[in-house]
């Protein structure tokens, strides 16, 4: 079909959104992303069963946590598509890329950036984890 | 086991908010099990408290740790040797544990993470429900093996209230009543005639109404 | 007799007893339980003053029931073991005895939940079966739970609750069983709404004999509206409204609903009266305490009994 897609979205390879974590999502705000989402197959037509169906539960969790730590529920989604629908995978990779934009930057990436232009060598102390370091 | 749960992340955001490095220690026994304060949940908690603090532009440091368990001396001196690198540590075991941390590390601030709620059974996963009271004079002899203590909102030793309504409980319509429970339980046993016996008045001493508790097995002791 | 109860006098002498209850107020004001009392004055054997209920903070059963006595009626005391330890509770049972109150009811108590102070701390060192164990024990012991003597004997009529309507439903005799064994002398059962069911409850309290060993005074209360039949049906636990009761209420006019309430109450109470093992009831008139006279009096219960 050979559709474009924005730019910005780096896209992280799992076998299953059933192996879609708390940890990689949380990490991958740590690591300066200003949104994330999750791509998962249809509901019900999980090869897992209902992998789909525990990241749905998983995103729900994390978006509460990022609502407490001031980051915003609002920047994590999950979506559902099935692997023939490439025009859906452009449309929702359009409406997050808006819907990011609206939001603005994270709060995490101005804060870095404002500590980098402050003060370089604090920055270099904090320690922010790669995203997925240590997970496998 | 124990089972607990997370503290909301704001109120742990409270007591840590002058600290600037701290350790975090998680716990490999009942927290891990009722996913409240193991190695995956010291992660979460880290990486949730980091990204807050990134917010709010006051970097703070984590050290992540899981304790094999922190109600037993000998694991506690696992982190002895870095403790004072710290300056508090936030504990995601249960009660006992942190309050061991507490009694180990007498000059380092302890927080606790997590609140423990109580000991009981994984109902199935993601279910937790309570089950002993730890009265410290077991009667499940007496009552089909269900405690009433414990399962009886109002801890009535010679139930039901009359407020047993379908099976539940007054105090709320998803509680089961205990009392309905043991009755049944009589029932499926065919022992309805121990309905009829009066537990008599508790002595209370063997529960937390004696004072904090202790056993001492001097068979045991070195 | 046990005590000075003019109410166990009257049970006692096999008459058909009537007794009903006040509320307290919310607040430290006496001549509300006075005002409710005195309209009670003639028309019932003894006052129950509720203690708490629905976990509610109002003025203490015990001081409210002192100002009954006061004025010259009998109170019963309501205690409820959810907030007192058996310390607290034989200190008060010394105390109401020794200000004249003759009847003592032995209950558990609303849960704090439904109250006003839903995040207090409940006792519960005993329950209402103990209580009753713990009056029978000072008064016919002569001695405090501990073991050690009294000096003055808390002469009290010891009462109990029993609600036939709870589940599960082959239980509910049990329990009353185990406060006849603990040595309860009247009963106060829940509202009766469903005279059916009662009667099957009597029945199996007549298979255990247990008529003869205790008191059962039928627990009356007269519907206001439809609204309230409702709310006692659906948000009381324990409380079994048949939705004839409803039916009946509802398919008159509005303006004559109460009316009907009343009417129902004297025709339970008329039919309690010809069962077996009842001897006397309990008019639990809803902040309606002014309507327990007339209940009373087309019930025919009225004049009541002048004994010595």
């Amino acid at each position: 079909m050979r559709l474009s897609y924005p730019t910005s979205i780096k896209i992280v390879k799992l076998p299953c959104t059933g192996k879609i974590d708390v940890l990689y999502l949380l990490k991958a705000f740590q690591s300066g992303a200003d949104g994330v989402y999750v791509a998962g197959c249809m509901e019900g037509d999980c090869h897992y069963l209902t992998g789909n169906l525990r990241a749905k539960k998983r995103v729900e969790y994390t978006q509460k946590i990022l609502d407490e730590v001031g980051v915003g529920g609002e920047r994590l989604a999950m979506y559902n598509m099935s692997a023939a629908q490439g025009a859906r995978f452009v449309e929702v990779a359009q409406e997050m890329t808006e819907k990011i934009k609206e939001l603005g930057p994270s709060p995490i990436k101005k804060q870095k950036s404002e500590i980098r232009s402050q003060k370089p060598e604090d920055n270099m102390k904090e320690s922010i984890p790669s995203p997925l370091a240590g997970e496998g | 086991m124990v089972i607990g749960e997370g503290k909301p992340i704001k109120e742990i955001l409270a007591m840590i908010e002058d600290r600037s490095k701290i350790l975090l220690a998680g716990c490999r026994g009942c927290v891990t099990v009722c996913c409240a304060g193991g190695e995956k949940e010291v992660g979460i908690l880290s990486s949730a408290i980091s990204l807050a603090r990134q917010n709010q532009g006051k970097a703070l440091e984590i050290k992540e740790v899981t304790l094999e368990r922190q109600c037993d001396p000998e694991y506690l001196e696992e982190i002895r040797s870095i403790v004072d690198d710290y300056e508090a540590i936030l504990s995601i075991a249960c009660g006992a544990g942190v309050q061991f941390l507490a009694e180990t590390y007498r000059t380092t601030p302890i927080y606790p993470g997590i609140n423990t709620n109580f000991i009981g059974v994984t109902q199935e996963q993601g279910v937790w429900a309570e089950r002993c009271q730890s009265c410290g004079d077991c009667k499940l002899h007496l009552t089909g093996g269900i405690c009433p203590i414990t399962r009886c909102a109002k801890s009535l030793l010679n139930g039901p209230c009359g407020g047993s309504s379908t099976g539940k409980c007054e105090v709320d319509p998803e509680t089961d009543c205990g009392w309905q429970m043991i009755y049944d339980r009589f029932k499926e046993l065919g022992c309805l005639e121990q309905l009829e016996v009066i537990i008599p008045i508790t002595d209370w001493t063997t529960s937390r109404d004696g004072g904090p508790r202790k056993i001492v097995r001097e068979d045991l002791k070195l | 007799m046990t005590s000075d109860s003019h109410l166990e006098k009257m049970l006692g002498q096999g008459e058909f007893a009537v007794t009903s209850e006040c509320g307290p107020p919310r607040g430290a004001d006496a001549e509300v339980i006075k005002k409710k009392g005195a309209l009670l004055k003639g028309t019932v054997d003894a006052i129950n003053v509720t203690d708490n209920q629905t976990s509610v903070v109002r003025m203490s059963s015990f001081s409210s029931c002192v100002l009954l006595t006061q004025i010259g009626l009998e109170a019963t005391l309501q205690m409820v073991t959810r907030d007192r330890n058996r310390i607290a509770i034989q200190s008060d049972i010394l105390g109401a005895a020794a200000l004249g109150i003759n009847n003592i009811l032995c209950l558990s108590g609303d849960h704090q939940k439904f109250g006003d102070h839903s995040t207090a701390k409940n006792v519960y060192d005993i329950d209402s079966i103990h209580l009753i164990q713990t009056v029978k024990h000072m008064r016919d012991e002569g001695k405090f739970l501990g073991g050690e003597e009294l000096k003055g004997i808390p002469k009290l009529f010891i009462g109990a609750a029993a609600n036939p309507f709870a589940d599960p439903f082959e239980s509910r005799v049990v329990r009353l069983a185990k406060k006849v064994a603990a040595g309860v002398q009247f009963i106060q059962t829940q509202c009766i709404f469903n005279l059916e069911r009662f009667a099957e409850w009597m029945e199996q309290v007549r298979d255990r004999g247990l008529h003869e060993k205790v008191h059962i005074l039928g627990g009356v209360t007269p519907m206001k509206s439809v609204g309230m039949a409702n709310y006692m049906k659906n948000m009381v636990p324990g409380m079994d409204v048949p939705d004839a009761l409803i039916a009946r209420i509802k398919g008159v006019e509005k303006d004559k609903r109460a009316e009907e309430g009343v009417k129902i109450a004297v025709e339970t109470i008329q039919q309690l009266k010809e069962m077996e093992g009842v001897h006397g009831v309990h008019i639990m008139a809803i902040e309606w305490e002014e309507m327990v006279p007339r209940i009373a009096e087309e019930a025919g219960l009225l004049p009541r009994p002048q004994i010595a």
